[in-house]
């Protein structure tokens, strides 16, 4: 059928033809690379706020960045948790562990043993800080970029990658994508594929603590793209509403798989600056500055604490490597952003710090990294033995019916038997009652 | 294979072997250059391409006015297309997996599918919207989902599902065109290479394949018409999307000499072609890898009881996947593969 194009209406004066903005990120593959026009604050010179602040009080630090790791690796200012050298000294080597668990993941995805994997390479401090500052039974509402939290909380490496591998021993049985890990015993909610659905879920359990009048409180975890999402505004407004006891953290890698934070509103204000119009306490935050986070997670949960309410905190780190094991950024983006990141790697920030404490050396940081390198080595090779995906040592058949309901619905049922008799047929050799 | 009847002949236009993923990329390509008012959009889609390459190349083409990124809220890309339409343009909007249209469904059920009617034909929803769906690549619960069935009970919405490289370019440019609603729904497993089931076999690429035979052009497939993959006698075969390519293959293992149907459209459905099957036939099964219940399986086991009773010989036959999430490492446990269609069409032949 022809048509004609659209038509625009009638012209009003002499006002100029009206144009659409889409934004573009500063640099594509191969583009030199220069940060100098973006903000970053001297560290230690940012207020700190009472943690039963109003509000507005901390607004304007959803425009500045709060840093406390200065270029000399000194700690300074209000927002220093003044944390003990045996402490940092933990921090680092969960950071380390998680870098390390990372390495070997990619690679075994690499190598056929699973089907995906995504590294949180660079923004280790955002949640391994935060895991700190929180206590280990406050609820966790992750996306699937903390596993840092997971491994500081000591959930056992071969359990991370038997689900990875999607193997027999499995405690998800083999049903989730690799790394979409769920502990109830360590207050880590189950992950979800779909972006952003924990964050009102965060704000429900923090509701439902109030309601009970416990002592816990919840954290939501979600990535700057993905705060586009209804999902976000709902739970900031349900928080704003019911001064919900949850600290809602904003990973800001400036990626979401090739598009840059500016779709997701970047060039307008801070992703902090969020928590203005919702009246709501909000922080920004050094992501690779692992004592900048846990002071800021610190602060957010005495408040929610302290029923002061919720606070949103934007972690302002870069995505080191990958979106996931399916996506290669050198068709997106400048290899020399990582290079050039003004705020550095945090697990050398705090590596630097501790040095300049006296209270580590590189050679104990070597020594460290051997460490964690093997440790991850015995896990991954432990949890091999219990198969890797698709080499037949998975659960068994009927898992697969099972959890859909609390009980067997007959039809299910009916289907877990035809799932078996296929079995049967597929492979005449196989027996009830063998290992599967 | 058939030329299809459609508005322009393809009888000399030259062809050349594309992948659908290649078919689907240039079917958005001789539309954004042909109407000026389609636009397309999504999350990664622009500059990157699309996750699965679909509109690779056409931001560079077409600039960024035409083919552009989204932020990350399917219901904001849902609805400004609606917003778009309004204004008289021709929104192409990809949701980056099916599964995640959900967030987006108000949008659509209550927003698209409704515009004209409650308008009265004042305003129309002219948006196709594209995404990947179907299980088979590992990618569990939230990259494996088969929801057609939740469209096609929308009344307002179109649903269409290509199978091959040539019915691709062709549904989805018909789909363009149309001035209704059309979800169009891509079977990913098949994006680079057609899949028949046996997936312990080496992948086979589409440049194997008759229907990778792509013309060169524009040509659109009308919708709301099913292709006779193959004639036969013995059963009919009711399928679409990936399901055709393993009905095909276990038909031919088992030797039977079955008529099969890629419905390509399933609302409106061809009914005629329904019909005028299973009246030769006498037997039916209906396949899809969706979830069995309430699933557009029982849609179609009720279009054939309705309309072809008195001329079938055994009771239909249903294969579709379980009604379970989509699982990862049990996947081919789950996929409605040879053996479950070999079963079905076993006891359809024992029958009558
Ligand atoms: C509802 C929904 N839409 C789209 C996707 C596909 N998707 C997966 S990850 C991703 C990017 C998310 O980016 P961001 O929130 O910034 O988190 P990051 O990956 O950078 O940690 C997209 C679009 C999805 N999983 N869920």
């Amino acid at each position: 059928m022809a048509r004609k194009p659209a038509k625009a209406g009638n012209r009003r004066g002499n006002l100029p033809p009206l144009s659409l903005h889409v934004p573009e990120p500063p640099y594509r593959p191969g583009d030199k690379v220069d940060y100098s026009h973006l903000p970053v604050s001297k560290a230690g010179a940012q207020p700190r706020p009472d943690e039963t602040c109003e509000p507005a009080e901390t607004h304007p630090l959803c425009l500045d960045l709060i840093r406390v790791l200065d270029e000399d690796h000194r700690a300074l200012g209000p927002w220093d948790p003044k944390l003990d050298a045996e402490t940092l000294r933990r921090m680092l080597r969960v950071m380390a562990l998680t870098r390390a668990f990372d390495e070997r993941m990619f690679r075994g995805q690499r190598q056929g043993k699973t089907s995906f994997y995504m590294k949180c390479t660079g923004e280790e401090a955002c949640s391994i800080g935060a895991a700190f500052a929180l206590a280990d039974d406050d609820m966790v509402f992750p996306s699937y970029r903390q596993q840092g939290i997971l491994i500081a909380r000591g959930y056992p490496l071969v359990e991370m990658v038997n689900q990875i591998y999607s193997n027999r021993a499995d405690r998800l049985k083999g049903r989730q994508l690799p790394v979409m890990y769920s502990s109830r015993e360590h207050s880590f909610f189950t992950i979800s594929g779909n972006l952003a659905t924990q964050y009102p879920q965060a704000v429900g359990w923090a509701m439902a603590s109030a309601i009970k009048g416990d002592t816990r409180i919840a954290s939501g975890w979600l990535g700057e793209g993905s705060s586009a999402e209804g999902d976000f505004h709902a739970a900031l407004t349900f928080a704003a509403v019911y001064n919900a006891p949850v600290v809602l953290n904003l990973v800001n890698n400036q990626y979401a798989i090739s598009s840059y934070s500016g779709f997701a509103g970047s060039e307008r204000t801070t992703f902090a600056a969020r928590a203005i119009g919702y009246g709501i306490a909000g922080l920004r935050v050094d992501g690779n500055d692992a004592l900048a986070v846990y002071a800021a997670v610190q602060w957010a949960a005495n408040r929610a604490r302290a029923n002061a309410g919720p606070t949103l905190i934007e972690h302002f780190t870069y995505r080191a490597e990958a979106h996931s094991t399916s996506d290669d950024p050198g068709i997106y983006r400048s290899a020399h952003e990582r290079e050039e990141w003004p705020l550095g790697d945090p697990v050398t920030r705090l590596k630097r710090h501790l040095i300049a404490l006296g209270e580590w050396s590189l050679e104990r940081h070597e020594a460290m990294d051997r460490e964690v390198a093997e440790a991850v080595r015995v896990a991954a090779k432990e949890a091999e033995k219990n198969g890797i995906l698709g080499q037949g040592l998975h659960h068994p058949f009927h898992t697969m019916f099972e959890d859909v309901y609390e009980e067997l619905p007959w039809h299910l049922e009916e289907q877990a038997e035809q799932a078996i008799r296929e079995r049967r047929i597929k492979w005449p050799e196989w027996e009830e009652g063998r290992k599967e | 294979m058939s030329v299809e009847e459609g508005p322009v002949s393809l009888h000399d236009a030259p062809t050349r072997r594309l992948t659908m993923i290649e078919a689907i990329n240039e079917a958005l390509d001789i539309m954004l250059e042909r109407d000026p008012d389609v636009v397309i959009f999504g999350e990664d889609v622009g500059y990157f391409g699309g996750v699965f390459r679909a509109t690779a190349g056409l931001q560079a083409k077409y600039g960024k006015n035409r083919v552009f990124d989204t932020p990350i809220n399917e219901c904001g890309i849902v609805g400004v297309a609606v917003g778009m339409g309004a204004y008289g343009l021709r929104p192409v909007p990809e949701i980056q997996f099916a599964d995640y249209i959900y967030p987006g469904f108000d949008q659509l059920v209550s927003e698209a599918a409704r515009l004209r009617y409650r308008s009265a034909g004042e305003f129309i929803a002219p948006l196709t919207l594209r995404a990947p769906f179907g299980g088979g690549i590992f990618g569990g619960q939230t990259h494996s989902q088969s929801p057609e069935a939740i469209f096609t009970h929308v009344a307002g919405l179109k649903t269409v599902i290509p199978s091959t490289p040539h019915d691709a370019k062709g549904l989805l440019i018909a789909a363009i065109e149309d001035n209704d609603p059309v979800i169009f729904l891509e079977p990913k497993r098949i994006y680079n290479g057609p899949f028949d089931g046996y997936y312990e076999k080496p992948a086979r690429p589409w440049s194997a394949h008759p229907a990778s035979e792509v013309p060169e052009g524009y040509y659109a497939i009308p919708l709301g018409k099913a292709r006779i993959v193959r004639e036969g006698e013995a059963l009919t075969v009711l399928a679409y999307g990936t399901m055709v390519h393993v009905a095909e293959a276990v038909l031919a293992e088992k030797g039977v000499d079955a008529e099969i149907i890629d419905l390509r459209t399933l609302v409106p459905i061809d009914v005629e072609a329904v019909e005028k099957s299973v009246q030769k036939t006498g037997k039916c099964l209906v396949i899809h890898e969706a979830t069995r219940t309430s699933g557009f399986g029982g849609e179609l086991v009720a279009l054939v009881q309705e309309r072809c009773f008195y001329s079938l010989e055994a009771p239909i036959e249903r294969v579709t996947g379980f009604d379970t999430p989509y699982p990862h490492s049990l996947e081919w446990a789950y996929f409605p593969g040879p053996v479950r269609i070999g079963e079905a069409v076993d006891r359809l032949l024992a029958a009558g």
